[in-house]
C-alpha cells in the first residue's frame, strides 16, 4: 500500500484539487480514495491501468464532495465566479506573460472541460482511458476536449490573447 | 487534406475532423501507432492543422505547468489513511486483530489477484510436468519389449517387462505445421506414447500395451499415414 500510495498520491491529490478547489478537501480525498482501494483491492481485475482506476475513484469522490458542499454549484457561471487571489487573464496579459494567461484561462474552464484537459494533457490518458474514468463514450471524449479547447481560445481572446486558432 | 481541413475550420466550425480531434492525444504521445501515423501524415500535408497543433503543444505545456504548480499533499493525508486502515474491522483482513500494518500490506497485495496467482501456480506446475515428460521422451533411447518412464535419473532407465510379445512401434514424422494440441490428440486417439525422438524429425511411438498381428500393424500404419498431421509412418521392431 505504501508503494502504491507513494507512486500515485500526488497525482490523485492534484486531480482531486482541480475538481474540488480546496486543499483540505483534496487531502481528505486522498485517504478516502486509497482506503477504498484497500477495501476493494480484490475487485481490481487489471483490465485498466492502476492510475486509471485511481483517477476514476478520485473523480467520483471529488464530485460527491462537491455535492456535499451546499455553496458550490457545478455550472460554468458559478465556477467562473470563484474568486482567485492571483491576477486575472487580462492583468496577466498586461504583464506580457501569455503562458500565465493561458494557465489562468485553464483554471477558468468549467469542471467538465477542466477535467478532460487535465486527464489528456497532464495525466496522459488515452481516449479509451478518459472514457472509462469519466464514464462517457469515446467519441464524446474527443468532441468534449475539442470544445474545451475552443472555450479556452474564447477566454484567451477575451483576455486579449490571439493565437491564430480557431 | 488541406482543403478538407479548411472547409472544417471555415465553413463548418462545429464539425471538427477526426484527425483534428486527435491532435491533443498526439501532443501527449498517447495515440496508438496507427493513429499517430495518420496524424503525422496529415500534419505534413496541412499547414492549418500544423498551426493548430502548435497551439495545442502550448496548451499541453501550460497544463503540465499548472498542475505541477499545485504542489503535493501534506503527510496528514497518509497518516489519516493508515489510521483508517488500522481501524478497519478485522474481517476485512485475513489476519488476526493484532496484525501489524506490514502484515496487512502483505495481505493486501496477496489479495490483489488470488485467482491469477492460483492459476499461475497451477499452470506453472503443469508446464513443468509436461516439459519433464517431453525431455524424458526425447532423451530416452529405445528399449525393446519394455516400458520406460519419462524420467532419466540414472544410466539405466527404470523399466518393467511387458511380456514376451511387445506392443507395436513406429517411426513417425509429423507435418511441420502440426500443433502440439493436434499431436497430443493423435497420441490419445491411438493410445500411443512417444518413446524416442526427435532424430531427424522422426519420433518413435509405441501403441497401446498389447502385441498386434502383422495385419493389424499394417492397418494401423495405413490409418496413421492418412492422418492430416502425419507425413510418414513406418512400423519398427
Amino acid at each position: 500500500m505504501q508503494v502504491l500510495y507513494g507512486r500515485h498520491h500526488v497525482r490523485v491529490f492534484r486531480f482531486g484539487l482541480r475538481v474540488v478547489r480546496d486543499e483540505q478537501i483534496a487531502e481528505d480525498l486522498i485517504s478516502e480514495v486509497f482506503l477504498d482501494v484497500w477495501r476493494q483491492a480484490g475487485k481490481f481485475e487489471g483490465r485498466s491501468a492502476v492510475s486509471t482506476w485511481l483517477l476514476a475513484i478520485t473523480r467520483f469522490k471529488a464530485l460527491s464532495a462537491l455535492r456535499r458542499r451546499k455553496d458550490v454549484e457545478l455550472d460554468d457561471e458559478a465556477v467562473n465566479a470563484i474568486e482567485d487571489s492571483s491576477d486575472d487573464p487580462e492583468v496577466a496579459v498586461q504583464k506580457k506573460d501569455t503562458g500565465d494567461a493561458l494557465r489562468k484561462c485553464l483554471t477558468a474552464l468549467s469542471p467538465e472541460h477542466r477535467e478532460i484537459v487535465d486527464l489528456v494533457y497532464y495525466h496522459e490518458k488515452s481516449v479509451e482511458e478518459v472514457a472509462e474514468i469519466v464514464g462517457i463514450p469515446e467519441n464524446t471524449v474527443k468532441t468534449r476536449l475539442f470544445y474545451a479547447r475552443k472555450k479556452l481560445a474564447e477566454l484567451l481572446k477575451a483576455a486579449g490573447v490571439e493565437r491564430g486558432w480557431p | 487534406m488541406m482543403a478538407t481541413s479548411k472547409k472544417v475550420l471555415e465553413q463548418e466550425p462545429q464539425e471538427p475532423s477526426e484527425i483534428e480531434m486527435l491532435l491533443p492525444w498526439h501532443a501527449a504521445g498517447t495515440l496508438n501507432a496507427r493513429d499517430a501515423l495518420r496524424v503525422d501524415e496529415a500534419l505534413a500535408r496541412d499547414p492549418e492543422l500544423a498551426k493548430q497543433y502548435a497551439v495545442i503543444q502550448e496548451e499541453y505545456a501550460e497544463t503540465i505547468h499548472l498542475n505541477e504548480s499545485l504542489g503535493a499533499p501534506s503527510t496528514r493525508a497518509m497518516q489519516k489513511l493508515f489510521a483508517a486502515i488500522d481501524s478497519e474491522p478485522a474481517r476485512r483482513t485475513s489476519g488476526s486483530p493484532g496484525m501489524s500494518i506490514s502484515a496487512r500490506i502483505a495481505s493486501f497485495f496477496a489479495s490483489l489477484s488470488p485467482r491469477t496467482l492460483a492459476w499461475s501456480a497451477s499452470l506453472g506446475a503443469l508446464a513443468l510436468l509436461l516439459q519433464a515428460g517431453v525431455i524424458g521422451a526425447v532423451l530416452m533411447k529405445g528399449q525393446p519389449a519394455s516400458f520406460q518412464t519419462a524420467s532419466l535419473s540414472t544410466n539405466e532407465p527404470i523399466t518393467r517387462g511387458l511380456g514376451p510379445e511387445a506392443p507395436p512401434r513406429a517411426l513417425v514424422r509429423f507435418a511441420p505445421d502440426a500443433r502440439v494440441a493436434d499431436i497430443t490428440a493423435l497420441l490419445d486417439n491411438y493410445h500411443a506414447s512417444i518413446v524416442d525422438g526427435a532424430k531427424g524429425g522422426l519420433f518413435r511411438l509405441q501403441f497401446g500395451n498389447k502385441a498386434m498381428s502383422k495385419d493389424q500393424i499394417a492397418g494401423l500404419m495405413s490409418k496413421l499415414q492418412n492422418e492430416k498431421i502425419v507425413r510418414l509412418a513406418v512400423a519398427t521392431p
